[in-house]
């Protein structure tokens, strides 16, 4: 998190990524013109900025919520009414380009009703009260069935509604513009907040409560004004979700739907602002691509976050930037034979760990375990010994080179070079 | 009517002990460790799995002791080889870790046992008819679940109030690093308490499992239950545990069997069926009672964040 409250030098150079990331968005549904893949793309970005705003209270302000889904949720759902509303009147009133602007403001209605409670502690406390609102709502979704939905959930449609420019929505390709141009204005606005005396104090909170009272600013109040924002933001993204789906049900506001953007935001990495874009686009593409490959997606979900918790608190961004800073600073002189040996030795390991998933969830799930199946481009029988030896090898071979050969080698080489950054 | 309201009681303290099973383990974890263990729940349903599939080969009486103890050499795994690593991460690490463990396990059991329900069934010893009370049954296997939690109590209370191991524990709980300058070597003593707690879930699940369904969707279901009895208890006190597991049994069996609305028993007074306070107004108990835990909860939190009986806040 060091990396957060860095002065950053005012050079040019540094904004590189706000031009190259816009323009790489833009074409990218030149490459990938399939309605699936740009329905994909716009879920990226829905889930972009539902991340970002996540971070704004896990990484920049310490808060860790177990309901962001709420705000999120409840910003479809009174977007989802606006949108009928307007559909009922025959489209006229507010345009299509600013119905997020609905979400976002519910959202910052419902982050002052909830955040004025939830706020006045930090730590466990917080993460236990969003923990219980979120079960509250999504409980008493299905109690509230006229602004719920029940169980269906509500339709709207994104074409009968104005639009500011004169454009066609049907398509989907212009719905993902939509959500590019909305992605970027709030990226861009979530990064100048950090940027704020108010994203300063944040990380004040965060850090050291006390002492941040102790300069004048009272803790409870820059949280409860973190959160609400965060909330703006998540109810933005929850209004953009509309217009890419025309469908809300209750589970927009459900548990599921807070431990995802919890899961992408940290596994993305929390203490770097482009962490929780990475974690979001990776979740979302592994959701969706990785579940038709293989049923033990969740599984490997699982895994990645336990491991990412375990040994790169950082998250993944943390991990590549560690190495990229080890690597400018001389750390892998001499030594960047071993560092491939290892990330290699990990990758055979954890190869033969997919292995061995993937033929236990062939034995243990199919009706038939018998039956031949395809994996990592074999056909073998589950039933038979020789894969799972097979597995079970690769998966020990590369876990055992990893752990004791090449780290202890690794270790003997850093060490002996006082504090080249170490992996 | 009255009949009904026994028969309720019954059925809560019943549901309010096995509620209790669980959360003795959990708020115990968190007053020692100050790690509120989201996989909890999950560990309540290994126990019940576990049960099962020893059950198969030993019959039941011999896995309503083997699956505990199962449980909690796993729970010590964890504590050992996870926990210990992330704690030096601070609490909000040792928070996503057993959240993230508790995916895993259920994927995993969803895996080894299938996502259909097992059928896991009482022993036929048990299967009989203690007494009929308005027109319902009341099973010799409810009666032994209470007998089984009454122990369950009982021994932990001797446990923790009578024997040095539990003056240790209750040490450790207040007093980490005096504990430490004592000599007794407090990491193991988490280890240990870890485990026991995992065991305690373990024999909830054990007899819970039958009670209710054995499924993977068991532990997302009791999981935030179980929270909302360690933090209205208190969180770290065991006597408070037991208080709100019979609160939260009995409120939510009464919510669940009684017939009420307050249109209905007060009068519409003229108000719709529309709207918020329309549709509250015509709410009717049974499905209210989901939600009431977690109102309490909230509420909780809000008000007196140290619970009924707990002496610190987290």
């Amino acid at each position: 998190m060091a990396n957060n409250t860095q002065a950053g030098s005012p050079s040019l150079l540094k904004f590189w990524p706000w031009v190259v990331i816009p323009i790489v968005a833009l074409i990218l549904p030149q490459i990938f013109s399939s309605g699936h893949s740009i329905n994909l793309l716009s879920h990226m970005g829905v889930a972009i900025i539902f991340a970002l705003s996540y971070n704004m209270l896990l990484g920049n302000t310490g808060l860790l919520s177990f309901g962001h889904a709420v705000y999120y949720g409840l910003g479809a759902y009174v977007a989802m009414h606006v949108l009928r509303s307007i559909n009922d009147a025959g489209g006229e009133g507010l345009p299509i380009e600013l119905l997020p602007l609905v979400g976002a403001s519910a959202g910052l209605g419902f982050g002052i009703i909830f955040g004025s409670v939830s706020t006045r502690k930090a730590g466990v406390i917080f993460a236990m009260i969003t923990l219980g609102l979120g079960a509250l709502v999504h409980s008493s979704s299905l109690m509230f069935a006229d602004f719920f939905g029940g169980e269906a959930g509500l339709f709207g449609n994104r074409t009968q509604i104005n639009s500011l420019f004169g454009i066609d929505y049907a398509s989907s390709v212009s719905v993902y513009y939509l959500v590019v141009v909305w992605t970027l204005i709030a990226a861009i606005l979530i990064y100048l907040l950090r940027k704020t005396p108010l994203g300063w104090m944040a990380n004040a909170v965060r850090d050291n409560p006390e002492r941040a009272q102790f300069v004048g600013y009272n803790p409870t109040m820059v949280r409860f004004i973190q959160f609400a924002l965060s909330a703006t933001f998540a109810g933005l993204a929850g209004g953009l979700f509309v217009i890419t789906d025309e469908i809300v049900n209750d589970e927009v506001v459900g548990q599921l739907q807070s431990g995802a953007v919890l899961l992408g935001t940290y596994i993305g990495g929390i203490g770097y602002f482009i962490g929780p874009i990475v974690g979001a686009s990776l979740v979302t593409i592994l959701e969706s691509s990785l579940s038709t490959y293989t049923e033990a997606w969740v599984l490997y979900f699982g895994l990645l976050f336990i491991s990412i918790v375990m040994f790169a608190p950082m998250g993944l961004v943390g991990v590549v930037h560690q190495q990229y800073l080890a690597w400018k600073a001389g750390g892998w002189r001499g030594n960047g034979y071993i560092r491939i040996y290892l990330l290699a030795a990990a990758l055979i390991g954890i190869f033969g760990l997919i292995c061995v998933i993937e033929l236990s969830y062939h034995y243990f799930r199919s009706w038939d375990p018998s039956a031949p199946f395809v994996l990592m481009g074999v056909t073998v029988d589950a039933t038979s010994f020789l894969p799972w030896l097979a597995s079970f090898c690769i998966a020990i071979i590369g876990f055992g080179l990893m752990i004791f050969h090449a780290k202890p080698i690794l270790a003997r080489l850093t060490d002996a070079k006082s504090d080249g950054g170490n992996a | 009517m009255l009949d009904i309201i026994a028969y309720s009681i019954l059925n809560g303290v019943l549901y309010g002990m096995l509620l209790f099973m669980m959360s003795s383990g959990l708020t115990l974890i968190f007053g020692m460790m100050g790690v509120l263990n989201f996989a909890h729940a999950s560990f309540y349903m290994l126990g019940a799995y576990f049960a099962y599939t020893v059950g198969l080969a030993t019959g039941f009486w011999i896995a309503l002791f083997l699956a505990p103890i199962l449980v909690g050499v796993l729970g010590a795994g964890v504590e050992r080889y996870g926990l210990r690593r992330v704690h030096q991460f601070g609490h909000v690490p040792e928070l996503l870790f057993t959240f993230g463990l508790a995916y895993v396990i259920e994927e995993l059991v969803a895996l080894f046992w299938g996502t259909v329900p097992v059928p896991y069934r009482m022993p036929d010893i048990l299967d009989f008819t203690v007494f009929t009370m308005a027109g319902l049954d009341y099973s010799a296997f409810k009666v032994f679940i209470l007998g089984v939690s009454i122990f369950m109590f009982a021994g932990l209370w001797i446990l923790l109030k009578k024997t040095r191991a539990g003056l240790i524990i209750q040490g450790s709980l207040s007093r980490p690093d005096m504990v430490s300058a004592l000599g007794h070597n407090v990491p193991m003593v988490f280890t240990l308490v870890f485990a026991f707690g995992c065991a305690l879930a373990g024999l909830g699940g054990v007899v819970g499992g039958i009670q209710f369904v054995t499924d993977p969707g068991m532990a997302f279901m009791m999981g935030p239950i179980v929270f909302v009895v360690v933090v209205l208890g208190g969180l770290g006190s065991v006597p408070g545990a037991l208080i709100a597991s019979l609160l939260i049994g009995i409120l939510q069996t009464f919510f669940l069997s009684i017939n009420f609305s307050l249109a209905g028993s007060i009068g519409t007074l003229g108000i719709e069926s529309g709207g918020f306070f329309g549709t509250l107004w015509h709410m009717e108990a049974t499905r209210l009672a989901p939600v009431l835990p977690y109102l309490l909860l909230v509420l909780t939190l809000i008000v007196r964040p140290r619970g009924i009986l707990g002496k610190r806040e987290a």
